[in-house]
């Protein structure tokens, strides 16, 4: 008996002694070197596994940063939407590197194509799926750059960061965005977009997407941009351009100086965040006096009394979205 | 009778409907203004040749087809031409047309407007190539291929086989039947003419067995024709169908992904081909089609004779008025047909029939879950399995949906229609066939 167990101790041991220096070799043989910093960015990084930044993953997003910057020392155009600047901050320091501060991005839905801005003509009995109904009709309030509203977009959202409203049927866009870009990806009708949140999460921007000429814009929708051309014209800083009757502000240009959106007439360039004007009640006296014209002053009155209806109207919502 | 030939795989049975078959085809009276959209066929839109102001006589050349799948556009009524605008179509996109105000009936003087059949062909292969093309005919049927393509088979295949499509599997439409019954002797002056342009020797024309009027006329005139041969079928929807068509009438099977022609075979509408011995031995353009305009509540259900251009309005109007319970006025049959916007919107050379449907039978019913009993993949006529393709479609599984031959669908809707859950299976099978058709045709380019 007690020699049984013996050769058995003795031959499986033996395997074991054998294999051991086999694979020893074998390993050392073939050897992939990994670079460790892969494992510590990627430990640093948010694990949305969003696809944000342009690589299929977070761990490729690390290895990808961590041969970038042990072969060129930089980390240019490489940039994790999701984690921010506090995130590559920490990206940096992990592999050692200065990390230029990159201005925060959010999205932007520009359309307002709401159930009261584009009431609906027909009734739509298809699937829920924004790029089925793009293919096969205009949509309900029949602008056929506007939004569908069926959520392509809310469905790509990683992190409930967009929703439909029951009663606006265009989505909103909740301050946690990350800008990874899914939703601009999703959209059939390339509404979003992805601006700069600004200073003090001010915007500006145009919410509107119709290419049409003007009297058939404002058909379909009451706060279509008729392409009039008021806003490139008032704007001292050649932010905004007019391609096709249908007006763009380039927010690297923007200086927020809103005089766009006082004279846009249909009420199609947005400012979020903004305090409410103030009516500045003396100061147009004054130039009522000077002038010695009424006209100049319900001409200005205008404006402001829609613009700061609006302005309100967003502050109630009490989602706390300002967009 | 024996067995009726029809196809193998999979089909439906809706009811027929036929409710305006017993109508013979009447004269639309001219619109007052005709919008002709500038593209009304597969492929290119033609590209305007008149500007606003010009007179046009019927017949007139008023856009023309510049690259190969197009086709060309003639005037369908005399007049003068209002502007050039885009105008809503069916789904709502503004397209260019030509809008012409109407004035007279002055037609071009090189269209012979007799009644007299002419029965000689004098004319080679080519030259009716080239008067079909000239006379901007496109398959009537509802897909709105140009003719003149079809007639020219790729270098190294050739056909075999003229097959005609009088099958109208579409419930409510009769406009076919009617052409069948009414024109006869000019039909198979029409298919005679395909003959020769495709050099074939043999002809068949499939006509569903719910139209044994026809089958008979038409066998009774195929006599003087020896080789037109008429083959009664089942009724089995979708029979109209290129590929189940050639399998119910000559046993072939065309491969995935292939053209008729990869088996010997050409395909025309019966619309069609009573329009090319028109534009052949009449010289006149494809400017009016017969179209069914119908419904359960309609007041007098017809076939009317209607100038390309004229407002759906008008059609329904002669047919007695819109009734109060319509709930949607479809383009088309009610398998394959689309809801149209509004009814200005313009008959098109594609435009088989207007159908009202009442309000209750106008909506989709709710959508319960999938019980996996198969019956799509027992009525799908190409041997697909929609319930698999219409999931992986929701779920955008593109690479599945290509191996499982998504793009073989031909959107005839037995699918939806048998669906006992109501799952709303094409609508997902079409967005997945888009997807996927774009992802290929990406790859084809690189």
């Amino acid at each position: 008996m007690d020699n049984i167990i013996l050769v058995s101790v003795l031959v499986l041991g033996g395997v074991g002694v054998v294999s051991a220096v086999i694979l020893y070799f074998v390993a050392s043989k073939f050897k992939v070197y990994e670079d460790p910093k892969i494992d510590e960015v990627e430990e640093v990084l948010p694990s949305a596994n969003c696809g944000g930044c342009g690589f299929p993953g977070c761990r490729a997003f690390a290895e990808a940063t961590a041969k970038k910057a042990s072969e060129e020392h930089n980390l240019d155009g490489l940039f994790c939407p999701v984690g921010g600047n506090d995130v590559m901050k920490k990206v940096g320091e992990v592999l050692g590197l200065e990390i230029e501060e990159q201005e925060p991005m959010i999205a932007v839905v520009r359309c307002n194509g709401t159930y009261e801005n584009s009431p609906g003509k027909v009734k739509y009995e298809g699937v829920s799926s924004c790029s089925f109904a793009h293919a096969m009709y205009t949509g309900e309030g029949g602008c056929q750059y506007g939004c569908l509203g069926l959520g392509d977009c809310v469905d790509a959202c990683e992190f409930d960061a967009i929703y439909i409203p029951e009663d606006r049927g265009v989505p909103i866009v909740k301050d946690n965005c990350t800008a990874c870009g899914a939703c601009v990806e999703a959209c059939p009708r390339d509404i979003i977009e992805l601006r700069k949140r600004g200073p003090k999460e001010k915007r500006i921007y145009v919410s509107c997407v119709n290419k049409e000429k003007g009297a058939v814009a404002i058909k379909n929708c009451s706060v279509a941009c008729i392409g009039c051309g008021k806003c490139e014209k008032v704007c001292e800083f050649d932010a905004i351009t007019i391609t096709s009757f249908l007006s763009y502000i380039d927010f690297n240009k923007c200086k927020l100086c809103r005089k766009c959106v006082e004279v846009c007439p249909t009420n199609a360039i947005w400012e979020v965040n903004f305090k409410p004007r103030k009516i500045k009640l003396d100061k147009k006296e004054d130039k009522k006096d000077g002038d010695g014209k009424a006209k100049s002053v319900a001409k200005e009155e205008k404006p402001i009394d829609i613009k700061s209806g609006k302005v309100t109207e967003v502050k109630n919502n009490p989602g706390g979205n300002r967009e | 009778m024996g067995l009726l030939k029809t196809f193998r795989l999979g089909g439906v049975h809706p009811p027929e409907n036929k409710l305006s078959a017993g109508k013979p085809i009447e004269t639309l009276p001219l619109p007052k203004q005709a919008v002709v959209p500038l593209g009304q066929n597969l492929g290119a839109p033609s590209k305007p040749l008149v500007k606003r102001g010009d007179e046009v006589k019927v017949g007139q050349l008023i856009g023309v087809g510049e690259s190969f799948i197009s086709a060309n556009l003639h005037s369908p009524v005399s007049g003068k031409v209002l502007k050039i605008d885009t105008v809503l179509d069916s789904s709502g996109f503004r397209r260019q047309a030509v809008i012409i105000n109407v004035s007279g009936d002055e037609w071009m003087d090189n269209i012979d407007r007799s009644t007299d059949i002419v029965k000689e062909i004098p004319y080679t292969s080519e030259e009716i190539i080239n008067k079909i093309k000239a006379a901007g005919i496109v398959g009537m049927g509802g897909a709105t291929f140009p003719t003149h393509v079809k007639l020219m088979p790729p270098p190294g295949k050739k056909a075999e086989f003229l097959i005609i499509n009088g099958v109208e599997c579409e419930p409510y439409l009769t406009a076919d039947h009617r052409v069948m019954l009414e024109r006869g002797e000019e039909l198979l002056i029409g298919v005679k003419i395909l003959m020769k342009a495709l050099n074939v020797n043999k002809a068949f024309i499939g006509i569903e067995n719910n139209k044994p009027d026809a089958i008979e006329n038409l066998s009774h005139l195929a006599k003087d024709y020896g080789d037109i041969e008429i083959v009664p079928l089942k009724v089995k929807y979708p029979q109209g169908g290129e590929k189940q068509l050639i399998k119910a009438v000559v046993n072939r099977e065309v491969p995935s992904g292939k053209l008729p022609i990869e088996v010997g075979c050409v395909v025309q509408n019966v619309g069609t081909t009573l329009a090319v011995y028109e534009a052949v031995q009449k010289n006149k353009p494809l400017i009016e089609r017969v179209v069914t305009v119908t419904g359960k509540s309609l007041k007098n259900p017809s076939n009317f004779l209607v100038r390309v251009g004229t407002p759906v309005k008008e059609l329904i109007e002669a047919a007695g008025g819109l009734p109060e319970d319509t709930g949607k006025v479809i383009g088309g049959g009610p398998m394959m047909g689309k809801a149209l916007l509004n009814t200005d919107i313009p008959v098109v050379k594609g435009t088989s029939g207007v159908l009202l449907m009442r309000e209750e039978e106008a909506h989709r019913k709710p959508e319960s879950a999938c019980i996996r009993c198969s019956k799509c993949t027992y009525a799908c006529p190409m041997g697909l399995e929609p319930y698999l393709l219409s999931r992986v479609s929701k779920l955008g599984k593109w690479d599945v949906t290509e191996k499982e031959r998504i793009m073989d669908c031909i959107e005839c809707g037995s699918c939806q229609y048998t669906c006992p859950a109501n799952i709303p299976l094409l609508d997902w099978i079409r967005l997945g066939k888009n997807k996927t058709g774009q992802i290929l045709r990406s790859r084809n380019k690189k």
